[in-house]
């Protein structure tokens, strides 16, 4: 079981495994695998904490119930998952600035965590806004051919490179 | 169909949790957790997002639409316009860069121990859904459903049969991480 404890596997190893296990999805949940909706989910779950069942009159919370579905043990499964992988390989370690965010803006944690806030806000905006992440669009939709998925993918990925160009290459340049 | 199956709610949340553990475990073990690999995909210097996401479009792509012929699965193909599509894709786009992980990177950089997606990127992503679920409403006839086109999938737009879309297209991106390869990246 030596594979399992590899640091890095093969990204078409892991591809072709992300493919096969959207095959099982589809026969054993008729479900597509995605990620961004479990957040929208969890943050109603955090809203009705604070203001009691008036959140599930929201009509975006009555389409997607901030309850435990499939969608949020997916993304609970996927913590448990990379978890073990970097335990496994002896990666697991508590980081607070990425190694390329270190190197260009310095290694203190307060400008990151602020940048990860506002990121974060668009991107989960972006998802819920776009119907779809990386995984629900991404593979899950493009895989099925969809005209909405091929778009999106092409919109994230013109987003992130002209916004990774500017931060890294001319602000941090 | 395993329409029984399908209606299993208890069976089906322990299939989600399975699946995503083992969704987890391929992320990781492919370095697409690390805001370090993801930002080397933006910035053009690293292809591993690509790599992962191409291999598993080819092999997703052929076996869903085996399985269909075989009448084991169907499509959820999502609706889409320009409102909702390209402008939040774009959104997308700014805080996938900004922020460094997606909704299920993220979730995979929490599991190896990445603070500032547990503390930052979970934060702003919960409070980003948050917003976008509170204000929809107010958008949906202004923008999200400009330029509608519901949901449609290439084969039902080019009207052909799907297997006249997935070889070609199988075909197409196979080649292009031929070409990755070929090209040193």
């Amino acid at each position: 079981m030596e594979w399992l404890r590899m640091q890095q596997w093969s990204p078409y190893a892991v591809g072709i495994g992300i493919g096969v296990l959207s095959w099982v999805t589809f026969v054993l949940s008729d479900k597509p695998i995605g990620c961004s909706t479990a957040f929208a989910r969890f943050s109603g779950m955090i809203e009705r904490v604070f203001r009691g069942d008036k959140t599930l009159t929201k009509p975006y919370f009555k389409q997607y119930a901030p309850a435990l579905t499939w969608d949020v043990m997916l993304v609970i499964g996927i913590v448990i998952g990379s978890f073990a992988s970097a335990l496994l390989s002896g990666q697991f370690q508590l980081t607070w600035v990425p190694q390329l965010w270190a190197a260009t803006f310095g290694a203190a944690y307060v400008p990151r965590l602020l940048a990860a806030v506002i990121g974060g806000v668009f991107l989960g905006a972006g998802a819920r806004w776009a119907n779809g992440c990386t995984s629900g669009h991404g593979i899950s939709g493009t895989l099925q051919l969809a005209m909405s998925s091929w778009i999106a993918a092409l919109c994230f990925f013109a987003g992130g490179i002209v916004t990774a160009f500017l931060i890294f290459r001319v602000f941090g340049a | 169909m395993l329409t029984k199956l399908h209606s299993n709610q208890r069976l089906q949340l322990v299939l989600g949790l399975v699946v995503g553990i083992a969704f987890g475990f391929l992320l990781q073990k492919g370095g697409v957790t690390s805001y370090d690999v993801i930002l080397g995909q933006l910035l053009l210097t690293d292809f591993t997002v690509v790599k992962v996401m191409l291999s598993a479009v080819i092999t997703g792509m052929i076996g869903v639409y085996a399985l269909r012929s075989l009448g084991l699965a169907r499509l959820h193909p999502k609706s889409g316009s320009i409102g909702s599509t390209v402008v939040g894709g774009l959104l997308f786009g700014v805080g996938f860069a900004v922020l460094g992980y997606c909704p299920g990177t993220i979730s995979g950089a929490i599991g190896q121990g990445s603070l500032d997606a547990l503390i930052g990127g979970t934060v702003g992503i919960l409070l980003g859904s948050w917003l976008f679920a509170t204000f929809s409403p107010k958008l949906q006839k202004p923008v999200l459903d400009k330029g509608d086109f519901g949901p449609v999938t290439l084969p039902e737009v080019l009207k052909v049969n799907p297997w006249a879309v997935v070889i070609p297209a199988a075909g197409l991106l196979t080649a292009l991480l031929f070409a990755l390869e070929r090209f040193g990246w």
